[in-house]
């Protein structure tokens, strides 16, 4: 039985529950001479909860411990010819196992037979192999007898597991049926049920990002303390040469260089300069499209704007690598400068054009909330319109605009794509914005592409560099928050 | 009641004086409705002109036609004519920013700036540059402050924000902030709708002080003070200029049925 059915069955019953329960809630209302705790709709969903969740959360403990159960059993059936393999190999059976398991269903009753006779050396067992084939079910090798013995024993393992959950489902549907129709009266407080119900729905959605969140924190942090254990800390943080060598799999840990300051001196070089182009250009461009433009200009200039937001930043990336950094080399080569075509210049630029929707967009939105009783009183003074917005409204909305250049700040020190493209893969501690440098999102990546054996300081390296780049720019984040708080209320 | 309140009219001595402030057949629309209706009006040079009316009747609206504060309403229109000491202030040529550097406001919502309260009376000043050291621009603040009597609750806090003062005080550091930049012609807008009787107290004796020098327009929705502090007085109603007159001869002897009503008590 497959747990969509059980599911599905349950979810019946609980419609059915709404309808009945909402039935005797109307009864027992005796056509409004007796006057309810509830509106009626309550009482529905009050039964409909009561059948649905119990079940619901039965079937989720299944999904999670039966996987469990059903290896454990198997790995005790398993000769110890099975046990004394390696890993790989073990998980290759067992995913056999699982396949096959999954085809008996499909067999019809000469294939059983042709695979019972296999798994007792009556037949060769290619030919068992063959019978799956038939079936659509692709098998890497021939299976051993005592694997197809093992798959028949899956099988009726989870057919039993599906009947006591089904079993059980059905019994704790039928009490929360019963319970729950039986408690409709008059004073039963369904709404506040149906509420707390709501509220815990909604914490348990909250719970789901946070959870996640602090799982893939805690999975990069465990990643880089196994780094660390293998790489010293200062070799990491304070090294200036970044050269991790090559570790092709198997051929042992070959002592590199992980120099973070080149990686990290790319990243802020470059973010710098994005920053040097979106700051300026976002904020005037926001400052006249919330205090001068004409709504119709407004109307069609901010989508216009807000497009460069949606460009795939890839795309961004060849612009820069195929148009913008030739160009930038031959007007370099015109008054004598000697660009690079890949350079922290044409990347840094390409990425400030990227972001200026961030800023512009963000600020818009801050500068057209200040109060208009504070322009007018600023007018009413006489104070012409730049001075109005120089004195009173960029500094009311500052805290804002700081917010939205640092969140600006944290898209441009993790973006990658334009990097790779526009400023190049060598690591470079460079003053100089005309040579190429990288950054840390195009080193992770780097050491995460290609034949690599997992476990290995040049793999590994790739966590310490990400949860550097997190705690960056975390930071960035925390300290942007902090500053919009600390303003907020201001002028209200 | 009535009786009591001609008696304090008649404090205020009447100052003969020309016309600063012209306004003929003034129109305004917002977008399709219109809020004013064919309003003409004289405003006395040094003198406290008081503009009462219903609620919703368009005091407001006229007050902001005199320093042109409706050119920020997108949607708002004017049509007629309004002279400030003979110049069409909607003339093309009339630089808006001047205008409201003589005609200076305080408007009906307090709305000091998230400034420090020596910054927020420091504004005018600075941008028209009245003062030509840091010791001058001390001084006007200060004596700003305590004109608007508001000193003495906040002389040991300058540096604090504006925004930070109670709903009262903020309306007094307003009106400090519209006197430092030294205006010829002063709109308020129900400023003392936020004060307690002290304060309001304090404002009227300023209002007598600075009519010496300047013109004064008030908006308010209290007769009696109307009559304490005004010479001239002018009943709005549904957007047109019902009636304008001397205060005394608008409380004790007004000539149309809708002001006497209004002033009565009547409706409103
Ligand atoms: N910005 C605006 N947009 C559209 N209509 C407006 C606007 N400001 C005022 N009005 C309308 O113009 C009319 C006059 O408003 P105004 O603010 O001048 O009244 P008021 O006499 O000052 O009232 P109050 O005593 O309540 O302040 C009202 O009907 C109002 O709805
Ligand atoms: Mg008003």
């Amino acid at each position: 039985m497959k747990y969509s059915a059980i599911v599905l069955a349950v979810l019946v019953v609980a419609a059915i529950a709404f309808v009945v329960a909402i039935a005797r809630a109307r009864a027992a209302q005796q056509g409004g001479s007796v006057k309810m705790h509830s509106r009626i709709g309550y009482y529905g969903w009050y039964a409909a909860i009561w059948t649905l969740l119990p079940a619901l959360f039965l079937v989720f403990v299944w999904v999670v411990v039966e996987p469990i159960g059903l290896s454990r059993l198997i790995r005790a059936e398993l000769p110890d010819n099975f046990h004394t393999l390696n890993a790989a190999q073990r998980s290759l059976i067992v995913g056999q196992i699982e396949t096959i398991s999954e085809g008996l269903s499909l067999l019809d009753p000469a294939g059983l037979d042709t695979l019972k006779k296999a798994r007792l050396g009556f037949k060769p067992m290619s030919e068992a192999q063959q019978v799956l084939k038939d079936q659509g079910i692709v098998l890497g090798s021939a299976p051993e007898g005592y694997a197809v013995t093992a798959a028949v024993k899956l099988r009726d393992a989870r057919e039993w597991s599906r009947m006591i959950l089904a079993g059980l489902v059905g019994l704790v549907v039928l009490a929360g049926f019963a319970y729950s129709i039986s408690s409709i009266r008059p004073r039963l407080r369904a709404r506040n049920f149906v509420e707390r119900v709501t509220l815990g729905g909604l914490i348990a959605a909250s719970l789901v990002a946070i959870l996640t969140t602090l799982g893939i924190v805690l999975s990069v942090l465990f990643e880089t303390i196994h780094f660390f254990k293998l790489v010293s800390l200062s070799n990491f943080f304070l090294g200036t040469v970044w050269d991790p060598r090559f570790s092709a799999a198997g051929s042992g840990g070959a002592e590199g260089q992980f120099g973070l300051l080149p990686l990290l001196w790319g990243t802020l070089f470059i973010s710098f300069v994005a920053l040097a182009v979106a700051v300026p250009v976002g904020l005037f461009a926001a400052i006249y499209m919330s205090e001068y433009a004409s709504q119709r200009v407004r109307n069609f200039a901010k989508p216009a704007l807000e497009v460069l937001a949606g460009i795939p930043t890839i795309v961004y990336g060849f612009f820069a690598l195929i148009t913008f950094g030739p160009m930038l080399r031959d007007l370099g080569a015109m008054v004598g400068l000697n660009i690079a075509a890949t350079s922290v210049l044409s990347a840094g630029i390409v990425m400030g054009v990227m972001i200026i929707p961030f800023v512009s967009s963000l600020s818009d939105d801050i500068i057209s909330a200040v109060p208009q009783s504070l322009r007018e009183g600023s007018y009413g003074l006489g104070a012409t319109q730049s001075e109005t917005i120089k004195r009173v409204i960029v500094p009311a909305a500052l805290p804002g605009i700081v917010g939205a250049i640092l969140l600006a700040a944290s898209r441009a020190i993790g973006e990658t794509m334009i990097v790779v493209l526009a400023a190049g893969i060598a690591a470079n501690l460079t003053l100089n914005p005309f040579e190429p440098v990288t950054t840390i999102t195009v080193k992770i990546v780097s050491q995460l592409t290609g034949d690599l054996e997992f476990d290995s300081p040049q793999t590994l390296v790739a966590f310490a560099l990400g949860l550097t780049l997190f705690i960056i720019t975390l930071a960035l984040n925390v300290y942007a928050l902090y500053i919009v708080r600390k303003y907020r209320e201001q002028y209200e | 009641m009535e009786h009591q309140i001609v008696q304090d009219a008649s404090i205020a001595e009447v100052p003969v004086a020309g016309p600063t402030i012209t306004a003929r057949d003034v129109n305004v629309f917002y977008g399709e409705k219109q809020a004013l209706f064919d309003v003409s009006v004289d405003i006395n040079r040094n003198s406290v002109t008081s503009f009462i009316g219903p609620s919703g009747c368009g005091k407001s609206t006229f007050l902001r036609c005199i320093n042109r504060m409706n050119d920020t309403i997108p949607i708002c229109r004017v049509t007629g004519d309004i002279r400030l000491d003979g110049e069409n202030i909607y003339d093309t040529d009339l630089d808006v920013v001047e205008l409201r550097a003589r005609v200076g406001m305080v408007f009906q919502k307090p709305n000091p700036f998230p400034k420090s309260i020596y910054e927020n009376v420091a504004y005018g000043p600075r941008i028209h540059g009245l003062t030509r050291s840091k010791k001058e621009l001390d001084e006007l603040v200060e004596s700003c402050l305590e004109k608007a009597g508001l000193l003495k609750e906040v002389h040991d806090r300058l540096d604090e924000p504006g925004t930070g003062l109670s709903g009262g005080q903020q309306q007094r550091l307003c009106i400090a902030r519209a006197i430092a930049t030294r205006p010829e012609v002063i709109l308020m807008d129900e400023p003392c709708s936020a004060l307690d009787p002290i304060a309001t107290a304090k404002v009227e004796e300023l209002m007598d002080e600075l009519k010496a020098n300047y013109t004064i327009i008030i908006v308010t929705h209290s007769m009696q003070q109307a009559a304490r502090v005004s010479q001239r007085t002018a009943f709005f109603h549904l957007g047109k200029l019902v009636e304008v007159g001397d205060t005394r001869q608008i409380f004790t002897n007004p000539r149309n049925k809708r002001t006497q009503d209004y002033i009565t008590g009547r409706f409103g």
